[in-house]
């Protein structure tokens, strides 16, 4: 069952002093898929992944990564991973070409550099010194580099943080682009939801180093189901109702008013509430 | 299941290979960085000019003048503080601006890391002697030595004093907590072992007796006295400590560092900063 898995966590607990970090998490992460975990700043997320990354040792807990505990490792097993590390500023003096050829070394089956230069947009920035990139550039080269060995499962910390609106979606195309054409699995950790929404087919929210909801990001905290909220202004007054069929409520106020509803909203939940309301960020 | 992890079948590079591609990344990314460069060769450059034009004099029984005394062991002291001090800084940064976290998820041997600064280290400290060679030339009137034996004791004596400065510097980068403590950190052995290791205070014999124990536990002494081996006449033998260039001894110490500080390496290195958990 675990061979069969990209990366299987079960009790993962983690503490910082006496800070626990991660509190008791546990993930299946399936081949193929592009899994989000999904939390505010200090949720666990990156002592999580850097943990599957065999960066840091956990206190607690069973972990297995393409079927290997990464604590016990060997050199071979980091071949099938690629790292999007988060927060980087090395390699200012080379260029993207020297770069993404140099890394394709370290790796026993890995792609053709210019290929994937090309794919990650940066062909024309090839004899550019990396200190001359932009955070999206160097964000891409990032990108460049950890899919040079092609890896099975591809690791993105935080990797949009900083990015303007454009920059973030050209993003997120070239991460569905590459995961689509190589079948890399993908995780993510994000604190943005429309990332998460807009990458991921399987996200999990977490706060204070557990996993609070997890699901598809359309129906995730039982959002399909949930109740909506209408409200309207009556002779001033603002009214508010809750139900889970606002339809004859709508058109009982609509014969009532004859006609238009002064103020008429009528809103479902939105993720974003979900969220808040799933990582007491709204208390 | 038992089932070995498929990527186990699959062999990677040598650590000779990376090594060698790694020293080629380092030289290009270093001699990119202009400041850099130039800071690193001015230093014992202009220490050298400094100090041989403030000294004179010349050595009882010798045509050696103190300037010319000084042009080997500046040439130690310059390839030490290349090797110790800029090298331990220069892995303290990667430590702090993600080199190493990268490499290591890479995955890169600690061993090919070790290999690459060795490499880029060696072809560093060649280009600092030749400058350094040069001011002694132009301005003191030392004369190269012509004898090819020379010449070979100065090439193994540097070989050996880079590798074990380099393995020591790596090593002592990590009793850094940041990139910004790294600077003091590193001086502070180096400018001390000048002191007393023949350099800054010259001749070797006549320091302290204890001042001199200590500096000969270390190789900044052993390669500045292999460097006057090679430069300059027999006839400055009766300057030094004993009445010999110890070479035998100097390969042994200088060699037991190179082993040594290999070993401090592998026990101490650390791929993440200590503050990072």
């Amino acid at each position: 069952m675990t061979e069969s898995l990209a990366a299987r966590v079960r009790g993962l607990r983690k503490c910082y002093g006496h800070n626990p970090a991660v509190d008791g998490i546990d993930l299946d992460i399936v081949p193929g898929e592009i899994f989000a975990l999904l939390g505010p700043n200090g949720a666990g997320k990156t002592t999580t992944v850097e943990i599957l990354e065999g960066y840091r040792r956990r206190d607690e807990g069973e972990v297995s990564v393409l079927g290997v505990d990464p604590q016990q490792a060997p050199r071979s097993w980091r071949y099938g991973i690629g790292i999007v590390l988060q927060d980087v500023a090395d390699l200012s003096e080379l260029t993207v070409g020297e770069t993404v050829r140099h890394f394709a070394r370290y790796y026993p089956d890995a792609g053709d550099p210019d290929q994937v230069i090309d794919s990650v947009g940066l062909s024309e920035k090839t004899r550019a010194r990396v200190r001359t990139l932009s955070g999206g550039q160097r964000r891409r080269l990032d990108v460049a580099v950890g899919v040079i060995g092609n890896p099975k499962l591809l690791f993105l910390d935080e990797p949009t943080t900083g990015f303007d609106p454009r920059a973030r979606r050209q993003f997120w195309s070239l991460i569905r682009s590459l995961a689509a054409e190589h079948g890399t699995t993908v995780l993510l950790t994000t604190h943005y939801l429309d990332e998460a929404e807009a990458l991921a087919n399987r996200v999990a929210v977490v706060a204070a180093g557990k996993i609070v909801a997890e699901g598809d990001p359309a129906t995730l905290g039982g959002r399909a189901g949930a109740e909506v909220t209408v409200s309207w202004d009556d002779d001033g007054v603002r009214r508010t109702e809750h139900t889970s069929d606002p339809g004859p409520l709508v058109a009982d106020l609509t014969s009532r008013h004859g006609g238009t509803v002064p103020g008429l909203t009528v809103t479902r939940q939105s993720l974003e509430d979900v969220y808040l309301a799933l990582t007491g960020s709204d208390r | 299941m038992t089932t070995a992890p498929t990527a186990g079948a699959r062999r990677g590079p040598s650590v000779a290979y990376l090594g060698l591609h790694r020293g080629i990344v380092e030289l290009k990314a270093f001699f990119r960085e202009r400041d850099a460069v130039v800071f690193t060769f001015a230093l014992p450059a202009v220490l050298l000019a400094l100090l041989g034009a403030l000294i004179s004099g010349v050595y009882e029984g010798s045509s050696v003048t103190s300037a010319q005394y000084l042009v080997p062991s500046m040439v130690a002291a310059g390839v030490a503080s290349t090797t110790f001090v800029n090298l331990g800084i220069s892995v303290a940064a990667d430590r702090a601006d993600g080199t190493l976290k990268r490499l290591r998820g890479a995955p890169t041997p600690a061993a090919a890391y070790f290999l690459g600064k060795v490499i880029m280290m060696l072809v560093v400290t060649v280009a600092e002697v030749v400058v350094l060679f040069g001011i002694g030339v132009l301005m003191f009137d030392v004369t190269m030595p012509t004898d090819p034996s020379r010449w070979l004791t100065f090439a193994w004596v540097f070989v050996l004093g880079v590798t074990g400065c380099t393995f020591l510097g790596i090593a002592a980068s990590s009793l850094a907590s940041s990139e910004r403590s790294a600077g003091a950190v590193m001086n502070l052995p180096y400018i001390a072992l000048s002191f007393i290791s023949g350099i800054f205070y010259t001749p070797i014999s006549a320091l302290p007796e204890p001042l001199l124990t200590v500096g000969s536990l270390f190789p900044l002494k052993w390669m500045a006295q292999g460097f006057r081996s090679a430069l300059l006449p027999d006839t400055i033998l009766t300057q030094e400590v004993v009445m010999s260039w110890e070479h035998a001894r100097t390969a042994v110490v200088l060699g037991a560092w190179c082993i040594g500080g290999l070993l401090l390496c592998r026990t101490t290195f650390r791929w993440r900063g200590r503050r990072d958990g």
